[in-house]
């Protein structure tokens, strides 16, 4: 373990060599940032992430031709449980910076993201097709600058068809499918070239379910915000509030109570016990093993239920507010959620006993889907998808928040990176996250359920993270005047795990896609927001 | 596959015999309005996340309070927020409605001096709120559903999903119709890949710009009779994405809905509801209320 005070002090003395002078500084509380000159930038995040070995976390685009009259680009890497952002500056006049895609992989689809929506172009991007927008969006219309007015209606034009990459050769046959499934899944389009049943390539056109969100955020109040933060996905909405909350409490200097802190951490295992339930269920699903999958709905049932009956919401929203949470558990509560977690884990027990004694179910999983170590760091993978591929981490324990500072984080880690390590990862985690929610109600503080949050100083930045069922979810929050939201950028772990999907599917067949897709099970309304 | 056996056998039976029992727990269902307490200040507006409360003032000097259940998130902040104690949060869910005009709640508030026609006008009652004197009803239309369909049909109903832009909280309910606490396919529902199987589209989100003509092609490939239910407060109302350069605001706005079926998201049993109310065409429970109080 690095000390704090060496990373910043290697890191500035490294950067001063690989960008030079220019390099300027700023410290607040956990986080470090460096502002280089734009044509140095994609090497000074070569240079925090080569040299740090730290992951990019997220990057934020941002107008301030206002009131600095320059574009401004924030790399957000993760660096020992602190925050290292390196910034830059453009100018107006030349909308363009060099892309560190060819150097940090993970920052692909950030910068065609950030050239979609706020007509910035990444220069030497290996793969400068447009993302989030589709086909009929018009040129030069760019909804996250400032001057963009979300009033007028912006017009459908008969755009250039997107470029998928076509494969050419003796029996290679494409298949394309979506953006609506046969099953009651969300939309995404994906084409396939495959040789017989063997997948050569897959591509996927994603960003279906954009509901302009960020953009919706802007010049609301901090408040009113949370309501669609809330919001952004169904699965994991409670890591997505407690993110945000995070993110305003770290502005406004809000410490959140203990027993606030508890509830909050009791609860999101919660959420993430009902999912990883049904998704093992639903990898069930994917290999046509009826038993197993009405097994996984009907406990997921069980925990969604309990949910119900402490918050009186099934996917626990209103749990959350800034500041702290609103809803509380008495004796009756902490009674029924300690009788029912210890009678749905004994037959998650059983469940997860039968699925891995069942040789046609192992047989499918086993070898499939495999994504190296390798591709899972490059592409900067989270979650689930990163700890079955040899990836140690966990955001519950790398950036503790919550009250996890208080808990015992089993981190389960496993190397194969198939289908059947993600689902072992997922049992394993269960199996942790039982023992956390217990651990947590035998050790509620007492105390208040929330600390009150005045006034938020205006243009701060604060870095809220969770740990969703599917792994990291990391927001990013400046506040605008008057306790607004000047900028909100979301950036879930379907986010991190979709491009390693499409690396997954090559070499299997097609017909295990479906099985492969589920191992990862990620969220289209969380990526596409 | 003795396993197997043993885990059924275990088991037993776990489906919930809804519409015939139904339990509501503690959901955060429909708010109620106390008309008497409420003096109509817009405290609830301002706190509403989807602008479903709204008030307003008419020509003749009376105030109007107004709830829209389609746009409703059921958050519960209105009734933390109104320092009357004039709005409760209560644990009715059952709000599927064929009407978009049947989920709107309105309270008048006419100021004395001017209620010339005060005599005319009812007391305030509540009229149509959900209760459980509908139960017999619903149970019965599900038994009914067999024959219904057949003779609506001539066939079982089959349903195309569609999620148009939703967040997938709607969509993972409706998914939950097929397990077997919930089994759907007991009352001869099944869900189907083709639209051209279809006769029911069960719509889910605001309808994003990206998926607007998907949607509006697979309304076009389903044989008549089609109908297309609306689930969760952004397919009925725009919930808190209204105003958004992306999305279209609700089902509505592109093709005609047959039914509401409000919530963020619905239990499973109020999506029920809903696809029970749209085939047997017996009266919903919901109904509109207008309410009259002399300030």
């Amino acid at each position: 373990m690095i000390v704090v005070e060496e990373v910043r002090n290697e890191l500035f003395a490294g950067l001063r060599h690989a960008v030079g002078e220019a390099a300027l500084r700023r410290e607040s509380g956990r986080e470090v940032s460096i502002t280089v000159p734009v044509d140095r930038l994609a090497d000074a995040c070569a240079f925090v992430k080569g040299n740090l070995a730290a992951p990019l976390a997220t990057m934020v685009g941002l107008d301030d031709r206002e009131q600095a009259g320059v574009f401004r680009l924030v790399y957000v890497f993760s660096v020992d449980g602190k925050w290292v952002s390196v910034e830059t500056e453009i100018d107006p006049a030349r909308p363009r910076f060099p892309s560190a895609t060819p150097r940090v992989p993970a920052a692909h689809w950030y910068e065609r993201e950030v050239q979609d929506m706020l007509g910035l172009i990444p220069d030497g991007h290996p793969d400068p097709r447009r993302l989030v927008l589709h086909d009929d969006w018009p040129e030069g219309v760019y909804p996250l600058r400032k001057d963009f007015d979300p009033t007028v209606p912006v017009p459908r034009v008969d755009g250039p068809r997107h470029r998928f990459h076509h494969l050419h050769g003796e029996g290679i046959v494409e298949i394309p499918v979506g953006p609506i499934h046969a099953g009651v899944i969300e939309p995404g389009h994906f084409r396939f070239a495959a040789v017989g049943e063997v997948v050569l390539h897959l591509e996927t056109r994603l960003f279906y379910t954009h509901r302009g969100i960020e953009k919706l955020a802007e010049g609301k109040r901090f408040d009113r915000v949370l309501q669609i933060a809330e919001r952004v996905c169904g699965a994991c909405s409670l890591s997505h509030a407690v993110a945000y909350c995070q993110a305003v409490e770290a502005i406004a200097g809000v410490v959140v109570p203990p027993r606030a802190a508890a509830l909050r951490s009791f609860f999101l295992e919660l959420e993430r016990l009902y999912n990883h339930v049904g998704d093992l269920g639903n990898i069930c699903a994917g290999v046509g093993f009826a038993v197993g999958t009405s097994q996984g709905g009907r406990l997921k049932e069980e925990i969604q239920r309990l949910n119900e009956r402490l918050t009186g919401h099934r996917f626990l929203r209103g749990v959350c507010r800034v500041g702290g949470v609103r809803r509380d558990l008495d004796a009756v509560h902490l009674r029924d959620a300690a009788q029912t977690l210890q009678k749905v884990e004994a037959e998650f027990r059983r469940f997860v006993d039968l699925l891995l004694a069942t040789d046609s179910l192992m047989d499918r999983m086993i070898g499939t889907g495999a994504v190296p170590f390798e591709a899972a760091r490059d592409l900067g993978a989270v979650g689930v998808a990163a700890r079955a591929s040899g990836l140690d981490r966990d955001a519950r324990r790398d950036h503790p928040y919550a009250g996890y500072d208080q808990l015992h984080i089993n981190v389960p880690v496993r190397t194969e990176g198939d289908v059947r390590a993600r689902a072992q990862v997922r049992m394993d985690e269960s199996f942790a996250s039982f023992a956390l929610a217990s651990e947590v109600l035998r050790s509620l503080p007492s105390g208040p359920l929330f600390t009150e949050v005045g006034d938020l100083p205006p243009y701060r930045i604060g870095i809220g993270v969770t740990e969703s069922p599917r792994g990291e979810n990391v927001h990013w929050v400046r506040t605008g005047p008057a306790g607004s939201i000047d900028r909100y950028r979301i950036r879930s772990a379907s986010y991190c795990n979709w491009p390693i999907v499409a690396l997954a599917v090559p070499g299997n067949m097609v017909p295990d896609f479906p099985l492969i897709n589920k191992s990862f099970e990620l969220c289209y309304s969380c990526l596409d927001r | 596959m003795l396993n197997i056996i043993r885990t059924s056998l275990r088991t037993g039976r776990v489906t919930v015999p809804y519409p015939e029992q139904s339990e509501t727990g503690a959901c955060r269902g429909r708010p109620h309005i106390d008309p008497d307490r409420c003096d109509g200040s817009s405290t609830c507006a301002e706190v509403c996340p989807s602008g479903a409360i709204a008030v307003t003032r008419t020509a003749s000097g009376a105030r109007r309070w107004q709830l829209d259940l389609a746009r409703c998130v059921f958050c519960g902040l209105c009734e933390e927020a109104c320092p009357l104690g004039a709005i409760r949060m209560s644990a009715d869910f059952e709000l599927a409605t064929r009407s978009r005009d049947d989920l709107i709640v309105g309270v008048t508030h006419v100021p004395r001096d001017t209620s010339d026609a005060r005599e005319e006008n009812p007391p305030a009652v509540a009229v149509g709120s959900a209760t459980s004197a509908g139960r017999e009803d619903l149970a019965a239309s599900g038994n009914y559903l067999g024959s219904r369909i057949r003779s609506l049909l001539k066939r079982s109903l089959h349903i195309r999903h569609m999620a148009a832009g939703s967040d997938n909280s709607c969509d993972w309910e409706i998914a939950h119709l097929l397990n077997p606490v919930y089994d759907v396919q007991r009352f001869g529902i099944d869900f189907v890949a083709s639209p051209r199987h279809a006769d029911l589209l069960l719509v889910t989100g605001a309808v994003t710009r990206h998926l607007e003509p998907a949607l509006r092609a697979t309304y076009a490939a389903m044989p008549f009779p089609r109908l297309v239910v609306a689930v969760g407060d952004e397919a009925c109302g725009g919930g808190v994405l209204q105003g958004s350069y992306a999305v279209a605001g609700s089902v509505d706005r592109c093709l005609p809905v047959d039914v509401y079926i409000p919530g963020d998201p619905p239990r499973p049993q109020a999506i029920i509801q809903g696809l029970l109310i749209a085939l047997d065409r017996l009266e919903p429970k919901m109904k509109r209320v207008e309410l009259r109080v002399d300030a």
